[in-house]
């Protein structure tokens, strides 16, 4: 029940599909999703393994909530090794997909080895088979997903595939399903690219099944009321979506601006929720069309958008004149802030592109941000670039940056390799503002200290989706913490990574705990699924999770010296704001992290706590 | 007098909760391909239309039945299918002006809006205003007040 007991198991080199039981004791001990396909890579793969090679394996997985009435259900990931960081891989997404992927009744779908020739795979129910897709190589996500579903003349299937990016071995390439919506970070895309497997397309009418549904409405239906009645997910959200945060941060003086060089943006406004909102003088309509909802969404914080069509970036080009996915509050800061670049119809175009050809804008935007850094202090020339001046705050430069990398043409193809191997390149790494290889997000450490830590240890290199402390470090969220004070945030960041993990691991999304505690969420999973699912054993598989992922990460070669931040964030001080003369003081939070985590003092779980978790 | 589903496609966000609560409302399983509510997305999801069975007074679906599987419950005013009547000749489908009543290979008969015995569970389930069961005498009523007030120039109807 909830869970579906099939996963389907995809031989890319031998071109074969099979049909296998779920392994319900693993589903019993990590519950699905993010846990459970990171059980299946763990068992089943070397840790050591080269990202990109057939012997890495690459897992599509739903969670048990998936396509329930449980708000926020529309949930998958993708999970792997990821090549950005040579650590694991778990990219989360939203839309539609998943809840197609559920439907049509598989946990997951494990992909191993490596096609000899382009191939998508073709779900209908429990009919799977791989399709010649030599047509579709080196066509961009939005045309891919429109040849498919043409050719299956169906309205209602869901496809999810890689861009130019994916098939360039970007390396931060993400898988986009719905046109816009992407498993975006740490390079899962240029996994699916080196397997040679174009898309997957799914359509599945047979349904999920729980074990109390009277139980699950009920819990389903007090938490949707808290979602709705919430400031945050309530009205926030649905109103202004992610983007809402950019005036917040700028004003809390952690909106990481010109590759960290500042923490305050003074274009921030102009790439606002309220600018993108301001209707435009050219033809009369603002950039914002209209709210999304993902599947099973009450939230609704996606936006829809349309590029100005006079723009330079669109003039001539009708496909970027269409409404699609618009700026995200990670994407708006990366493109825009992270380059000194205020122009919201250029961030917009750039967004397109990423959704177009499949990148992840967090990190492409950070990494265009250390080039222009390089470009200052002289490493680079316009020889390097192709005869571009890279200056923070050109938006014809930073423009002609995002469509090189998107197409990987010029020196768009060392971009595609990260900030971390650019700079390293031009023999400055400490330019790189990434932990653990992967580019780090909208909030400055130095003005949130907790977010510090998040970045330091996030098992999958720096992210705010692994315990997103903003919550309660500027929002109040369950509780207001003093975000330029370390004392309490080891605690809290451990309290936030258990539970994302198992919120993740569920099938939902991680912006209802704005609203919602585990109180709120373990009485849905305890509805749905077998057995009993009280809040302390829904915490607990998070914990299990994460210590999980922090053994693979072990014994793929990385120590506690690579829980670090870069220099820059820990030696220089933030020039302005509230956070004016501070530092992070990460030295102050690890120790105690590690202690709290049951770890020795080198960072590595003690047998200990191995055995407490079942590890 | 009876109640309607109203539609309103500017509140619909494309959540497809309706489709979840209405499957299992009609299969006990959340299968939003058994669904007799259905959002449509245009411009990818920038626009969200909701549609079903508007239960017509004179419905053709049940005029043109052969062996009167479809009958009209007098407390709610829905046209009902019964399943244990009903052959699958698909007539109906074709009769229907909307495509709001459709043939399920599964179970061998035809699916509509029954208006779930009058608590339809799509507009429980809906949160935003995009779905209501209103008096069928005001169905338009909101929209007119709307336009009024647009035409008006006013953000909301006053005295």
């Amino acid at each position: 029940m909830s869970w579906t007991g099939n996963v389907l198991r995809v031989n890319l080199s031998a071109g074969t599909c099979a049909t296998e039981p779920t392994n319900m004791e693993w589903a019993h001990d990590y519950m699905g999703q993010r846990g459970l396909a990171t059980k299946y890579l763990v068992e089943e793969t070397d840790p050591k393994v080269d990202p990109l090679s057939p012997e890495n394996k690459m897992i599509f997985a739903t969670g048990p909530l998936t396509s329930t009435i449980a708000p926020t259900s529309g949930r998958w990931s993708v999970i792997c090794k990821g090549p950005l960081t040579g650590a694991i891989a778990c990219s989360n997404s939203g839309g539609f997909f998943g809840a197609e992927l559920k439907n049509a009744g598989w946990d997951m779908v494990i992909f191993e080895g490596k096609s000899a020739s382009p191939v998508y795979l073709d779900i209908t129910n429990d009919v799977a088979e791989l399709k010649d897709a030599s047509d579709l190589w080196g066509k961009s996500v939005w045309e891919t997903e429109t040849t498919l579903r043409d050719r299956r003349g169906d309205p209602d299937v869901r496809v999810a595939s890689i861009g130019l990016a994916g098939e360039n071995g970007v390396l931060y390439a993400g898988v986009v399903n719905d046109l816009d919506r992407a498993a975006g970070r740490s390079g899962v895309g240029a996994v699916m690219g080196s397997k040679n497997l174009k898309a997957v397309v799914v359509r599945g009418t047979v349904g999920v099944k729980v074990a109390d549904p009277m139980a699950l409405m009920k819990s389903s239906n007090a938490a949707k009321e808290i979602l709705a009645e919430h400031a945050v997910t309530g009205t926030g959200l649905p109103t202004h979506g992610t983007q809402v945060l950019m005036n917040i941060i700028n004003e809390v003086g952690a909106l990481p601006t010109r590759n960290c060089q500042d923490v305050q943006f003074d274009g921030a406004h102009d790439i606002s929720a309220e600018a993108m909102a301001e209707v435009r003088e050219s033809d009369g309509q603002a950039n914002l069309v209209s709210n999304h909802a993902c599947f099973g969404c009450p939230i609704s914080c996606a936006r829809r958008s349309k590029i100005d069509p006079t723009h330079f970036t669109v003039k001539d080009k009708p496909q970027y004149q269409h409404v699609s996915g618009g700026l995200e509050y990670e994407a708006a800061w990366a493109l825009g802030a992270a380059n000194g670049v205020n122009d919201l119809e250029a961030l917009t175009y750039a967004n397109f592109l990423c959704n177009e050809q499949g990148l992840d804008p967090i990190s492409l935007g950070s990494t265009i941000g250390a080039a222009i850094d390089l470009y200052a202090s002289g490493a680079i020339t316009e020889e390097d670039t192709g005869g571009v001046a890279l200056e923070f705050g050109n938006t014809e430069a930073f423009v002609s940056m995002v469509e090189a990398t998107a197409r990987g043409e010029g020196f768009g193809k060392e971009l595609g390799q990260g900030s971390k191997r650019l700079c390293e390149k031009y023999g400055r790494p400490e330019l790189s503002m990434t932990v653990k290889g992967q580019e780090f997000p909208a909030y400055d450490p130095r003005g949130i200290q907790g977010m510090g830590l998040t970045y330091a240890t996030s098992n999958r290199g720096a992210c705010h989706l692994r315990s997103y402390t903003v919550s309660s470090e500027v929002l109040g969220l369950p509780e207001k913490t003093d975000p330029l004070v370390t004392d309490g945030k080891a605690g809290l960041v451990k309290a936030f990574q258990d539970l994302t993990a198992g919120v993740d691991s569920s099938g939902t999304c991680i912006f209802t705990t704005f609203a919602l505690s585990g109180d709120d969420i373990a009485p849905m999973v305890d509805a749905s699924c077998e057995g009993d699912w009280s809040v302390e054993r829904f915490v607990e598989v998070g914990e299990r999770i994460w210590n999980m992922e922090r053994q693979y990460n072990i014994a793929a070669g990385f120590t506690g010296a690579d829980d670090t931040l870069p220099a820059r964030l820990l030696k220089d001080a933030a020039k302005t704001g509230p956070a004016k003369g501070h530092v992070n003081r990460l030295d102050e939070m690890l120790p105690e992290y590690y202690e709290l985590r049951g770890w020795d003092a080198s960072g590595v779980p003690t047998a200990e706590t191995l055995n407490r978790l079942g590890l | 007098m009876h109640k309607a589903l109203v539609m309103e496609v500017d509140a619909c966000t494309g959540c497809h909760q309706c489709e979840l609560m209405c499957s299992y409302g009609k299969v006990g399983a959340f299968n939003p391909a058994k669904s007799v509510m259905d959002i449509t997305q245009y411009d990818g999801g920038a626009i969200n239309v909701p549609s079903t069975c508007t239960q017509c007074q004179e419905a053709w679906c049940m005029v043109v039945c052969p062996v009167q599987a479809i009958t009209v419950n007098p407390s709610t005013g829905a046209k009902e299918v019964s399943a244990e009547v009903c052959v699958g000749c698909k007539v109906c489908t074709i009769a229907c002006p909307f495509g709001a009543i459709n043939y399920d290979p599964d179970s061998g008969v035809v699916t509509k809006c029954d208006l779930c015995g009058g608590e339809p569970m799509c507009v429980e389930a809906c949160p935003t205003t995009a779905l209501a069961y209103v008096a069928e005498d005001s169905t338009g009523y909101d929209k007119m007040l709307r336009s009024a007030t647009l035409a008006a120039g006013l953000d909301a109807p006053r005295a």
